[in-house]
């Protein structure tokens, strides 16, 4: 995983509040065997039409979408299903953090594992954010802060463990693999084997 | 020793290393559950790192999501049948469980189903253990009294290599259920309930103990459908403290202890109920005693009233109309009466042998409405054999239902199984997400009574209008 310390980015607006894991990522391609080539499929029902033609009204169709890697969602995001290809398919297609007033267990651990940034935010940063789409701001991992225009930052909740694994890209298979020691005296010491 | 909660035990119970201000728990896994969908990226990401899976024993591998509900009974049957993407995920996890050593339920197995059917059915989903599985409806084994809960498919590949999970703790959440349900309501009903007062995230960052006389009222293949919606209310765990039901329930199966053993395991679980005046860090009560069945009538499962109530009041919320919107459905206006084209009685949530059996109570003797297509998905070979046993399928088929072979199906709509754009399907499932069963599809969540009574009709009905006749 890459090291993630901070960005900036222009966002991008979809307000509608729980927005589920089946909108991100559609059930139908998830026939795949690789995380890869996702970006396709993100919100595919809600990006293109009938026709399969991109839908000039869907925010992330939108010219001036172009380029932003921050995305701003109502709340509750990422309900639903355990599908890591909701994160995979945000991720592919240049997502690299989605800020909420509430984000779903399992998306953002799932997040959290692959360099995607789920920043949760109060009730009047993210009415304000809601109704100023396109706003220049800056995810600080290192400070745990999020920049917004005018020299404005608030904080948001990312535990230290998670944070260090961001800023140095640490894939945490790999401190697991170190524990081994300690899961081998756990499976023989343990009172009862399942 | 302080009061602790069911919760609290099983998870003292598998800290490999407790969790501090700095690092997470530790937490190992008694039984890893897993399916063709979620775990190919984890076995690539082992074999690329020269990794083994370290306890296959404690793995168990089964098709569900993108398997065909048509007889299938090998690999050369499901390309014949199924999408090529489909079938190339089954190749593979049929090859990765092979390397591995890893038992797979396959096609050939009398055994197979939807992961979550089948823990339980074969006694492996026992109290007291730690269960994952790359599907959030892992919840569903919690009713056993085990912390079970739904994982990424990177989180996937940490339990193959290291049988362990980082896990920070979670909260906990006791909902206390009173009263007894009247004729015609269910789990089903609940569940939805609950969800519909707590709310979609209602239930984030807890793990849930259902608790009370109505829940203890309950049979296990009840109890699972509560848990199993867990998740639905933003729970990823959702627990009931196993009892006598519970054993009885286990009791004999291929997989749950025997002799001894059994003995043993009954004594250790019969310590594992929360302590009296244990801590939980919300509690919410519900009596049921006047609930009637439940139905959604928007875009997600928080959407929800009681059959014969009007859909709220537009509240003026964009997210709200937009939902009304998708769906057809106007804000004030009752969904009862409303024409269904398709019904869907299966999922992990309700297609094991007492759904099926509730559903044939109301089309023994009936007829699905000409204008409803009625599919019937059993939630494993095992539940379908012994459906079978009981007429249960000639019910169905008489009625003019489709009876099909155990599988997520209709649910997901990812093998095949789905309902038509701008289609209504009165559905027994867990999501009425958009799209969820289909591109355009329109789900309204039931019960398996409910189901029933709207396939006779034609119309979303109530249950105990037939129940009563």
């Amino acid at each position: 995983m890459d090291k993630i310390t901070r960005f900036s980015s222009r966002t991008v607006v979809l307000p509608q509040s729980d927005i589920d894991t089946d909108q991100i990522v559609p059930a139908r391609f998830l026939t795949t065997t690789t995380r890869k080539g996702l970006g396709k499929a993100l919100f595919a029902d809600w990006r293109y039409d009938k026709a399969g033609q991109p839908r000039a009204d869907f925010a992330l169709n939108r010219p001036e979408a172009a380029g932003c890697s921050i995305l701003v969602a109502g709340n509750n995001f990422g309900c639903g299903s355990s599908r890591e290809h909701a994160p995979w398919a945000l991720l592919d297609f240049g997502i690299r953090a989605v800020i909420s007033t509430g984000i779903a267990d399992i998306f953002r651990n799932n997040s959290l594992k692959n360099g995607l940034v789920p920043v949760i935010v109060d009730a009047a940063t993210h009415g304000w954010l809601l109704a100023n789409p396109g706003a220049d701001v800056t995810v600080d991992v290192e400070s745990r802060r999020l920049g917004l225009p005018g020299d404005r930052s608030v904080e948001f909740p990312l535990d230290g463990f998670s944070r260090y694994c961001l800023l140095n890209g640490v894939d945490q298979l790999g401190y697991l693999l170190k524990q081994a020691d300690a899961i081998s005296r756990f499976e023989k010491e343990r009172a009862w084997q399942p | 020793m302080n009061a602790r909660s069911l919760f609290e035990k099983v998870w003292q119970d598998h800290q490999v290393v407790a969790e501090t201000a700095d690092a997470p728990a530790v937490l190992y896994i008694d039984l890893h559950l897993t399916h063709e969908v979620t775990t190919p990226e984890a076995f690539n990401v082992l074999k690329s790192r020269g990794l083994s899976v370290r306890r296959p024993d404690l793995t168990l591998a089964t098709l569900d999501h993108s398997t065909p509900t048509v007889p299938v009974r090998s690999l050369k049957d499901l390309e014949r049948v199924a999408e090529s993407s489909a079938a190339a995920q089954i190749r593979v996890m049929i090859e990765n469980c092979r390397e591995a050593g890893i038992r797979l339920l396959d096609f050939d197995s009398d055994q197979r189903g939807i992961v979550h059917v089948i823990g339980p059915e074969l006694g492996v989903t026992q109290p007291g253990k730690t269960i994952v599985c790359g599907d959030s409806h892992t919840s569903t084994h919690g009713a056993f009294g085990a912390l079970a809960f739904g994982i990424g498919t990177t989180e996937v590949g940490h339990v193959l290599a290291t049988q362990c999970l980082l896990q920070r703790k979670p909260k906990t959440l006791a909902i206390n259920v009173s009263g007894r349900l009247a004729p015609g309501v269910t789990a089903k009903d609940i569940i939805l309930a609950i969800i519909g007062r707590i709310g979609v995230g209602g239930g984030t960052g807890h793990v849930i103990e259902y608790r009370g006389e109505a829940i203890a009222a309950l049979s296990m293949d009840e109890r699972m459908t509560v848990c199993n919606m867990s998740i639905e209310a933003g729970a990823r765990a959702g627990m009931i403290a196993p009892d006598d039901v519970t054993f009885q329930y286990l009791q004999g199966r291929p997989l749950a202890p025997a002799g001894a053993a059994w003995d043993q395991a009954v004594k250790r679980w019969r310590g594992l109920p929360s302590d009296a005046g244990c801590h939980f860090d919300r509690e919410v009560s519900l009596d049921v005693s006047r609930l009637a069945p439940m139905i959604t009538f928007g875009t997600n499962p928080g959407m929800v009233i009681p059959i014969d109530a009007a859909v709220p009041a537009d509240s003026g919320d964009s997210s709200f109309r937009k939902s009304l919107e998708y769906m057809g459905v106007e804000a004030g206006k009752p969904m009862l009466g409303r024409p269904v084209d398709v019904v869907f009685i299966g999922s992990c949530t309700n297609s094991r042998l007492s759904d099926l059996r509730d559903a044939a109570s109301l089309l023994r003797g009936r007829r699905v409405a000409p204008s409803v297509r009625a599919l019937v998905v059993p939630g494993s070979q095992a539940t379908k054999k012994q459906a079978e046993a009981e007429g249960l399928d000639k019910v169905f088929t008489a009625a003019g239902a489709e009876w099909r072979e155990s599988g997520c199906s209709m649910c997901l709509g990812m093998n095949g199984d789905t309902v038509g754009r701008g289609q209504l399907c009165v559905s027994t499932s867990n999501r009425n997400f958009e799209g969820r069963q289909g591109i355009g599809a329109r789900t309204v969540l039931a019960s398996p009574l409910t189901a029933a009574a709207t396939a006779v009709a034609g119309r979303i009905s109530d249950p105990r209008e037939l129940l009563a006749r």
